[in-house]
């Protein structure tokens, strides 16, 4: 009885939590400049708008770029720190991870101001790559979390077999510990991509005249008339992150099962 | 030559190997963490002089900060905020948790996971905006009650104020919040809750004195993971709050941008800081107070 409640309770909360994702096709299609019911009929016209705004296309292009090189450089930094965390013990461990895994507790918008006061003060200019230093740290403390329980799933007795058997340090990184830790790597890999690609404040306060996708958003949500191609623009991102999703989960758990471990949830 | 070789020897033991290998990334930390946060700080000693900035070490913009009312009611307002989106978002993710940890099927858990997290991984700004829309003078909240005749005209309280901003911020942290209570509840010990009803507790007493305080460590983590970046929040205040729902972040920007004023932008932001910290560490002493062993 009481589960049975607790039960409609989850339904209603899901409807809660999709009920702004649920509006974002309703609107894109509508065939009215206005974004409020009723609505006015069926239309492509707001998805044809966004293959002729040229601004638009730049935006996405910087976003892309940033996501790509953000998502390479905190993985390859994610991997360094977590078989560190995971392989080895050394002096001043817990204060160091902890440090960088800082940015996880730490507001976006301190991290965006003191970035851009440094950058300021030092008279470096804001570029695409002022942004991806900033969506890097923020990235890493996730991909660690991903990655640390791939290297923890491990059986390090496959690596020290390897050695047994004649392999190099190298060898045996590359030849069985990368394989093994591959599922963790493609799912940090899309994490990253992902918290970048939708990144705002640390975008908004570091770049300075190419805007990243978010950026070219806000700028636009100012224009009432372009509210119902913002709609159909936000349509196509959520379907991209729910497909980059799915993808992340797939690989993770191929991940477990190549570990020979039991599910036990999500990400975070 | 004797003390290279005493490094390469440290340098082979396995403290040596964990330094070196995460020296790339704690370096990386300390450059754009360490330094920038410290920069900050210095700033905020300083003052603007009109176009230039004068060096000399002063706590004249925490007194202004501390004395300006309109420094204070934002401050105050922001942590307001912060407090009740952490109250009610951990109020409503609680018996998500839990439903989630007992009563699914195990084999059912991250798929309800799965759902939960992903509107969490669509794009915050618009979300957050369509919220703007949801809730607006002509949008589907007020559009159903009037048509359902509860109400005669549209609700005034519901946008372009504090409320709208709680409202929106709890639907964006909400995975934040059910998270690590769900961890922390699949942690408890099942057995725990059996020995409890066989020594004669009913069920809802096992949930006040078994399940409740196994379960404090996550409900701790949850509030204090959404209280932190709410404080801070500005996409949602400046799109969703009006002008009763601006946030210190919304100010902290504005000195920077607006009135070009870098050190009273670099004072807010670490007096948010410390309020933040100070807020977190109460929380965290109270906690281990109540759930100490007695």
């Amino acid at each position: 009885m009481k589960g049975r409640g607790l039960h409609v309770y989850a339904v209603l909360y899901l409807v809660f939590l999709y009920a702004p994702i649920i509006l974002l096709p309703v609107f894109a299609f509508n065939d009215g400049t206005i974004i409020a019911f009723p609505l006015q009929g069926f239309t492509f016209d707001w998805f044809r708008a966004l293959a002729t705004t040229p601004a638009l296309h730049e935006a996405t292009l910087n976003s892309l770029f940033i996501a790509v090189t953000t998502a390479v450089l905190a993985t390859c930094l994610g991997l360094f720190a977590a078989r560190a965390a995971t392989r080895y013990s050394f002096p001043g461990k817990a204060p160091i991870v902890g440090f960088i895994m800082l940015p996880l507790v730490l507001p976006e918008i301190i991290v965006a101001i003191s970035l851009l006061v440094i950058m300021l003060q030092l008279g470096l200019s804001l570029s695409l790559w002022t942004i991806i230093a900033g969506h890097t740290l923020i990235c890493v403390p996730f991909s660690i979390a991903i990655l640390q329980g791939s290297f923890a799933n491990m059986d390090r007795s496959l690596e020290e077999a390897a050695v047994d058997l004649g392999e190099t340090p190298l060898s045996t990184f590359r030849l069985v510990t990368l394989p093994l830790v591959m599922p963790g790597i493609i799912a940090s890999l899309l994490i990253c991509f992902t918290i970048s690609l939708d990144e705002f404040i640390i975008a908004f306060f570091l770049s300075g005249n190419e805007p990243t996708l978010p950026v070219y958003l806000w700028g636009q949500l100012r224009f009432p008339a372009r509210l119902p191609v913002i709609m159909a623009l936000g349509t196509i991102l959520v379907l991209l992150s729910v497909v980059l999703l799915i993808t992340a989960e797939f690989f993770r758990r191929r991940g477990l099962r190549r570990a020979g471990l039991p599910d036990s949830g999500g990400f975070l | 030559m004797s003390q290279s070789s005493g490094l390469a020897k440290a340098l082979r033991t396995d403290a040596g190997k964990g330094l070196i290998l995460i020296s790339p990334t704690a370096i990386f930390a300390m450059l754009l963490l360490a330094a920038p946060l410290g920069s900050i700080v210095l700033l905020s000693f300083w003052t603007q002089n009109f176009l230039t900035i004068d060096r000399t070490f002063t706590l004249a913009n925490y007194h202004e900060a501390l004395t300006d009312p309109l420094y204070r009611s934002l401050m105050w307002r922001s942590v307001r905020i912060s407090l009740s989106v952490t109250l009610v978002t951990v109020l409503l993710a609680f018996p998500i948790a839990y439903f989630v940890s007992f009563h699914v099927r195990p084999s059912r858990k991250s798929l309800w996971l799965f759902l939960i997290t992903i509107p969490f991984w669509t794009s915050y700004l618009i979300r957050v905006f369509l919220w703007r829309v949801i809730l607006a003078y002509d949008g589907p909240v007020n559009g159903t009650l009037m048509s359902l005749g509860i109400i005669d005209e549209p609700l005034p309280w519901i946008l372009y104020n504090a409320n709208a901003v709680i409202i929106t911020l709890a639907h964006a942290f909400a995975p934040f919040a059910i998270l690590p209570i769900f961890v922390s509840l699949e942690k408890i010990d099942r057995s725990l809750l059996e020995a409890s009803r066989d020594l004669g507790e009913d069920k809802i007493m096992t949930f006040f004195r078994v399940t409740l305080p196994l379960a404090v460590p996550g409900v701790l983590a949850a509030a204090l993971i959404v209280m932190i970046p709410t404080i801070g929040d500005y996409v949602t205040p400046q799109l969703i709050g009006g002008s009763g729902g601006t946030m210190i972040a919304n100010m902290i920007h504005a000195q920077i941008f607006a009135l070009n004023d870098r050190p009273m932008g670099a004072t807010l932001a670490v007096g948010g800081m410390i309020v933040i910290g100070s807020i977190a560490m109460t929380l965290v002493l109270l906690t281990r107070r109540w759930t100490r062993p007695r």
